[in-house]
């Protein structure tokens, strides 16, 4: 919770200690850098249309000042960790002595795109991955070096950086064919009532977005923004971990960022938006 | 995915301590609409007690879920549930003692969590660590603070 940005709030609307405001999504629109349009509304893809008619991201959820730091990349400091990752793509690491680029050339030409189709099944190893499972792939197979930690430092910084060159195209995952199985495990586990609160991804994000839970004016907990610079915190959070505190505050054990559970949560929530547009790295309380 | 199943002795052996009068989150009987005739305590409630319990954030924390008009001096209420403005008038103390010991008995599938119940979890934690639970949840309130709870809604008689 933002409790700064909440008092800034509660004390411009001179409000009385009860702040039951009208809930909902706004009506703003995003452009970032005044150069690339961001799709944060559309209509709910077909595996969902039963749950919900439109899906919505999450930027719609966040005060004006909040949403307003995405519009220019000189006010997004997630875009701080996105030169961090740049540098990291072009830094030799390993046995091979070999760096990202060294392969992959420039990521505003190769990796356009990619970040709308992950989590993705991978062939070879008949397993779906998540971007960042894909990138140890490459340090440890092809550089020669070690896997990054889930959702730490180099890792979440560069898929900011991947993320960064897809804004504005929409996420479309596929659910179908190999994917499928994993796909309805996340979706097993988007429903799954955990904990002592017994409280499901659905309870919070499919039944009450657009209400407040205390202080905190709940989305549909979408992944098109992600890595989330959260005000909070002050830095990048991923994906993984955003879940695990979820999870958590339904007062339940959690799962692992990089655990089986969580990919195929990830596969599972990717697919619930897409149609919207790669916003990551977003920025959010 | 885990059951966690507590058993009598498992809940003698943690020394879940059980006052001679207190009804047992596992023996509460629910009536045919889910309320609960007895005090789970076997004493009476204290109103003032049960608002501090609902406006705090470890003990029952409604007020995240529900607003409160009587409650306006503890700040962010939500809505995911109805405002409980006088809810003390068209309900009934056993109706309301129910609800809050286990709304899924009134409310079939509630979004309301149980707050007298200590078994069949799906992965129980540690509280708010993310870990495993360690033997024996503690439902979130105690019988008592039920009562107190109880003691207030029925306080709320204006809408
Ligand atoms: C008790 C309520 C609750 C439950 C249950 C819950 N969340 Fe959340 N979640 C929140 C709140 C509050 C926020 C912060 C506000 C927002 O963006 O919705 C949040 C944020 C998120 C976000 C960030 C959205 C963004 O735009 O940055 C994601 C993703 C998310 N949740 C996914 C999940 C998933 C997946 C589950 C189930 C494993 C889950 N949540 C369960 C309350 C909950
Ligand atoms: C996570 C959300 C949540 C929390 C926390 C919560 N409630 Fe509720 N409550 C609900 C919802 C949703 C309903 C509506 C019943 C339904 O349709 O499921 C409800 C219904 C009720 C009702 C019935 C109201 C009526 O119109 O008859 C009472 C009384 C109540 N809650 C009291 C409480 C108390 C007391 C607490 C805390 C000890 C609490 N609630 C905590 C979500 C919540």
């Amino acid at each position: 919770m933002n409790f700064k940005a909440l008092t800034a709030i509660a004390s411009a609307l001179t409000l009385s200690a009860s702040f039951v405001a009208a809930g909902g999504a706004d009506d703003d629109t995003l452009v970032v850098n005044d150069e690339i349009s961001i799709v944060t509304k559309a209509a709910a893809p077909a595996h969902m249309a039963d749950a919900v008619d439109e899906v919505i991201s999450g930027w719609h959820f966040r005060t004006d000042e909040t949403q307003s730091l995405q519009a220019d990349d000189f006010d997004n400091p997630g875009m701080l960790f996105v030169e961090q990752g740049l540098d990291v793509w072009n830094t030799a690491d390993g046995s091979e002595g070999k760096s990202c680029a060294d392969c992959h050339g420039d990521p505003e030409e190769s990796m356009v795109g990619v970040r709308t189709v992950y989590p993705k099944w991978n062939e070879a190893a008949g397993e779906v991955r998540t971007l960042q499972m894909q990138m140890n792939d490459c340090r440890e197979n092809r550089m020669g070096a070690e896997a990054w930690k889930y959702d730490k430092a180099d890792a979440i910084n560069v898929e900011a950086m991947i993320a960064s060159v897809s804004r504005g195209l929409p996420m479309n995952v596929a659910i179908d064919g190999p994917a499928a199985a994993t796909w309805e495990q996340g979706k097993e586990l988007y429903y799954t009532r955990t904990g002592q609160l017994e409280l499901s991804c659905a309870n919070c994000h499919e039944q009450n977005f657009g209400n407040y839970i205390r202080a905190d004016h709940l989305s549909q907990g979408q992944i098109n923004g992600f890595p989330t610079y959260r005000l909070k915190n002050a830095k990048l959070n991923g994906v993984h971990s955003r879940f695990k505190g979820c999870v958590r505050d339904t007062r339940a054990e959690t799962y692992k960022p990089g655990s089986a559970e969580f990919v195929a949560l990830e596969l599972y929530v990717a697919s619930r938006g897409n149609g919207l547009s790669v916003e990551g790295p977003s920025v959010r309380n | 995915m885990r059951l966690f199943v507590i058993t009598a002795t498992a809940a003698l052996a943690a020394g879940v301590a059980f006052a001679a009068d207190t009804v047992a989150p596992g023996d509460v009987e629910y009536g045919e609409y889910g309320e609960v005739t007895a005090s789970l305590s076997g004493a009476a409630g204290n109103a003032e007690s049960g608002a501090i319990i609902m406006a705090t954030k470890s003990k029952g924390n409604c007020i995240s879920c529900h607003a409160v008009t009587a409650l306006n001096d503890s700040p962010f209420h939500g809505e995911v549930g109805p405002s409980l403005d006088g809810v003390g008038e068209y309900r009934t103390a056993d109706e309301l003692r129910g609800i809050v010991a286990n709304a899924k008995m009134t409310f079939e599938g509630s979004v309301m969590p149980a707050f007298y119940k200590s078994t069949g979890f799906i992965r129980p934690g540690n509280g708010y660590t993310g870990k495993a639970a360690e033997g024996d949840l503690p439902p979130v309130l105690t019988a008592q603070e039920i009562e107190d709870v109880v003691a207030f809604l029925m306080t709320l008689k204006d809408s």
